[in-house]
């Protein structure tokens, strides 16, 4: 395999792995983050922790994972995106920070404040890092500024501030919306009676926001936002030429792809349509179909930013010609190489025994079954 | 502050915090196996019991450990940008392997091993909590070995044209000394770490004469295999004193207060005052010998003090002021054969050259005096790494005699504990911690003016922000974490004060009160 081969496989994976992250980590996200929003009373709360309680922490492993990948795939691009959007992921940080302890604490102390008090963090902890998610990746559509000196030292040189543009918060609210639904869609499979039919009716009108937001955002890409393409031959077999190429910024650029290969538009189409099946599922209760269709539009959605930017992971909007692509930002061939090894003997391995978890814990709760075991569940 | 010290401030506290719980996941995840594979071979529901109290003592820990793990994770791109950009190639790889091998076993098991009681078999169960321990341990061992790499960079090489190390071999990376040592040393000082938490609290509920049953089996258990772990660290402890002799002299010079080289075999010096100004060591108490044992195993072989090292680093700055410049002028454009040729005979040494970017921007004239400033920083300082050793070494020991009493009464069975022993082990609760934040300040500071040993100073590798963001981030986690750790040890304490009767079985002493009031 050369190093071209390599690099493409390492597109795709760190796809697999930011996919894995949405569809899994995704619904317990949403569903910590619908708390509030659908537990009436803290049996009903604490059945929908107790859905997601055996599963956030080995779903939270596919953002730990995706991380590490990126770190030794893309290690560029791994220090100027965490060094780049630096205040923006600290307050990522601090909200992951409330998940795993109000998982564990909330249940510890039986009285009504603690336990609220550790509600609004959960939701907390997991409605802010979607929307930042969403936030960055509205962003990277738009290019950040960044450049290098001359020994590949980093400065970014943006702000904050700059990065809550309105595209970007559509982004975010589009990545929010999704999570949500998603979370929803999760607790139609788990939970039974009002529950499970509250769930069911959020999720038979947010789908169709966000297939709506979706297209929205499309139509906003192609007709303001310009996109970047590379002027000069880029070698992908060679070693990392990040700096030297040529990148010109044009209105449509993002939509190229799509027009050289148009197949690509089932992609985008897929989204949609997984939105919509999403909702009709919903609303006709079929809860397995609503669950896969959500999964399957967001997944769609990441491979649509994916595809559109290709081969771009993250375009400087100052120094274009800076901007890194999958094929000048990556590790030398060898790490790429034994990394792609490890991650073919490991990811089966760990969907089999995940796939088994989920097997193990299978079947909805009720309130009655928390109050049963009020001292060994969360 | 400028933003290199704010990022290190930043990376060590968070870094410290963080070992406040994985040394005691490390030990718990294994002793609760143990607990429950006697539960197994015996059928005794007492045991069971043990590991779902343990497991829920162990549970209030973890989640902090989870918490504060990803900061550590995200915090080399967010702050050491450089250095991710330059070592990435090889000290990302571990780190991705870790996620994928132990991380993802550890969590999504630990979601069976709290809820799968009723609905897996026993010896599924059982097979659950080991897997979940052997990841715990897994994920130590490639951290450790990313970690030994930034001590000793093996396997790897420059490539000065896309500005960063590559990996050459990584087998050398995975079998490098430095991360095999390291791994077994703290793995080991996990498991102490867990036995003394068992033992303590055990020994607190025998005090008491509470839960009597299963405290003793409790502390049975703890102090066997607490015994077995503590002479582990001392011993790879000792090992790592040899590794650091062969490959980090100037770290363990640091440590002993090795201000000049002596006649070999060099002495050990138990207790003193180093003294920076004077380069001595005042009131030093010195065992003949025992030093040279240690680093080179041998009894005419030196063990190269502070003062000769430095000689060493001033010849090294010099040939790494050249590299530094060839790699500026290669980088302007200047790629002829003569720049590369001159360039590789130097490169070696590049990093030395970085280490006068500190001092000046202009390299290629420092002066006499920025030189001689680089190499007085070339050596961490001294003090600190002599007094945070002997304070390891000092709670060590201690451990180890606690230990072996321990042991030594629960063989003989002794019925009632004498009161000593139990007072012994229960002021003993906060020892390993010491230790293991010891240990590592040893590690990390005496790795300094280095992020990765010789190849990339510290003052480099930082990402280039504002020092009003690092202080916001810096302010706002020193608060946050502050308040999750008095609330972690606030309900550590309230449930181990409850004992085993919070598992509601009808069994345990403390069983109606509590009952009534959660």
């Amino acid at each position: 395999m050369d190093y071209e081969a390599l690099r493409f496989i390492w597109w795709l994976l760190i796809g697999v792995l930011l996919i894995g992250f949405v569809v899994t980590d995704g619904f317990d996200m949403g569903v910590a983050a619908l708390l509030k929003v659908l537990g009436n009373s803290n049996d009903e709360r604490r059945v929908m922790i107790n859905a997601i309680a055996p599963h956030w922490d080995g779903n939270q492993v596919w953002l730990i994972t995706a991380g590490g990948a990126l770190f030794a795939a893309w290690p560029t691009v791994y220090a100027a995106s965490f060094s780049g959007f630096y205040i923006a992921l600290m307050l990522t940080l601090f909200a992951l920070f409330l998940r795993p302890i109000g998982f564990e604490y909330r249940a510890k102390i039986d009285t009504e404040q603690w336990r609220s008090r550790w509600d609004w963090a959960l939701t907390a902890g997991s409605a802010v890092p979607a929307v930042i998610f969403g936030v960055a990746f509205g962003n990277l559509l738009q290019g950040v500024p960044f450049y290098f000196d001359d020994i590949l030292r980093l400065h970014y040189t943006g702000s904050f501030w700059a990065l809550l543009n309105p595209f970007a918060l559509l982004a975010g609210v589009l990545s929010l919306l999704m999570i949500v639904n998603h979370g929803a869609t999760y607790l139609q499979l788990k939970t039974e009676g009002e529950l499970k039919a509250r769930s069911e009716k959020l999720s038979s009108i947010l789908a169709l926001v966000c297939a709506a937001l979706f297209v929205l955002a499309g139509v906003w890409l192609y007709s303001a936002i310009d996109g970047y393409s590379v002027t000069s031959m880029i070698d992908t077999n060679g070693g990392n030429r990040t700096t030297e190429k040529t990148v010109a910024i044009a209105s449509g650029a993002w939509f190229a792809n799509y027009a050289k290969w148009p197949l690509l538009w089932l992609i985008p189409a897929l989204g949609v349509t997984g939105f919509l099946i999403c909702a009709l599922a919903s609303k006709s209760r079929r809860h397995i179909l609503a669950f896969v269709s959500s999964a399957l539009a967001l997944a769609m959605v990441i491979l649509t930013v994916g595809v559109s930017m290709f081969p771009f992971v993250m375009p400087s909007s100052s120094h274009p010609a800076h901007s890194l692509t999958m094929w000048d930002a990556t590790a030398s061939e060898s790490t790429l190489m034994i990394m792609f090894v490890v991650a073919c003997i490991f990811v089966p391995l760990i969907l089999a025994y995940t796939a088994w978890s989920y097997f193990v814990m299978r079947g909805r709760l009720n309130e009655q079954h928390i109050r049963d075991n009020s001292h060994s569940l969360y | 502050m400028d933003i290199v010290d704010l990022s290190r401030l930043q990376f060590a506290f968070t870094a410290m915090i963080h070992f406040l719980f994985v040394p005691l996941t490390l030990g718990m995840t294994f002793l609760l196996a143990i607990m429950e594979s006697v539960y197994v071979m015996t059928g005794k529901t007492i045991y069971r019991d043990m590991t779902k109290f343990w497991g829920k003592l162990f549970g209030i820990n973890f989640a902090l450990g989870v918490t504060t793990g990803i900061a550590m994770e995200f915090q080399f791109g967010t702050n050491w940008s450089y250095y991710s950009h330059y070592v990435g190639d090889i000290f990302g790889a571990p780190l991705a392997i870790e996620a994928l091998m132990a991380f993802f076993l550890e969590s999504t098991l630990i979601g069976l091993f709290f809820f799968g009681w009723d609905r897996l078999s026993k010896e599924k169960h059982l097979a659950v909590t080991w897997l979940m321990a052997l990841g715990t341990n897994l994920s130590a061992l490639w951290i450790l070995v990313a970690n030994g790499w930034m001590q000793h960079p093996v396997g790897s090489v420059f490539n000065i044209d896309t500005m960063r190390m590559e990996l050459t071999s990584f087998s050398e990376v995975i079998f490098n000394p430095v991360a095999q040592v390291k791994f077994v040393h703290t793995v080991s000082a996990g498991y102490v770490t867990g036995a003394v938490f068992v033992l303590a609290i055990s020994s607190w509920y025998l005090l008491k004469g509470r839960d009597l049953a299963f405290a003793r089996r409790s502390f049975a258990i703890a102090s066997a295999f607490g015994l077995a772990s503590a002479l582990s660290v001392i011993v790879l402890g000792d090992e790592s004193g040899y590794e650091l002799g062969d490959v980090q002299k100037v770290k363990l010079a640091a440590v002993e207060a090795e201000w000049n080289t002596h006649p070999a075999p060099a002495a050990f010096t138990v207790f003193g005052l180093p003294n920076a100004e004077t380069q001595t060591t005042d009131f030093a108490l010195k065992i003949p010998a025992v030093l040279g044992l240690i680093a080179t195993r041998s009894l005419d072989e030196e063990v190269p003090g502070l003062t000769e090292l430095k000689a060493q680093h001033l010849q090294r700055i010099i040939r790494g002021q050249e590299a530094y410049v060839l790699m500026k002028q290669y980088r302007a454009g200047d790629k002829s054969a003569a720049t590369v040729a001159r360039f590789n005979a130097v490169s070696d040494d590049l990093g030395y050259g970085m280490l006068l970017t500190a001092y000046t921007d202009d390299v290629a004239n420092a002066t006499a005096e920025q030189i001689a400033l680089a190499v007085d920083a070339s050596v961490p300082k001294v003090w600190p790494l002599f007094w945070s050793f002997r304070i390891m070494v000092a709670c060590g020991v201690s451990m180890l005699l606690l230990f072996a009493f321990a042991f030594w009464h629960s063989a003989k069975r002794t019925v009632d504990k004498p009161k000593w022993l139990l007072k012994f082990a229960i002021f003993s609760l906060p020892l390993p911690w010491i230790a293991c934040e010891a240990g590592w300040f040893v590690a990390e500071y005496g790795r300094q003016p280095w992020a990765i040993g010789e190849i990339l100073p510290t003052h480099m590798a930082v990402s280039q922000l504002s020092v009003s963001d690092i202080w916001f981030s810096l302010a706002t986690i020193a608060v946050l974490y502050t308040v999750f750790v008095i609330i972690e040890m606030w309900l550590m304490t309230k449930y181990a004060k409850i004992g085993p009767s919070a598992l509601h079985t009808g069994k345990y002493d403390l069983e109606s009160p509590v009952a009534k009031e959660a």
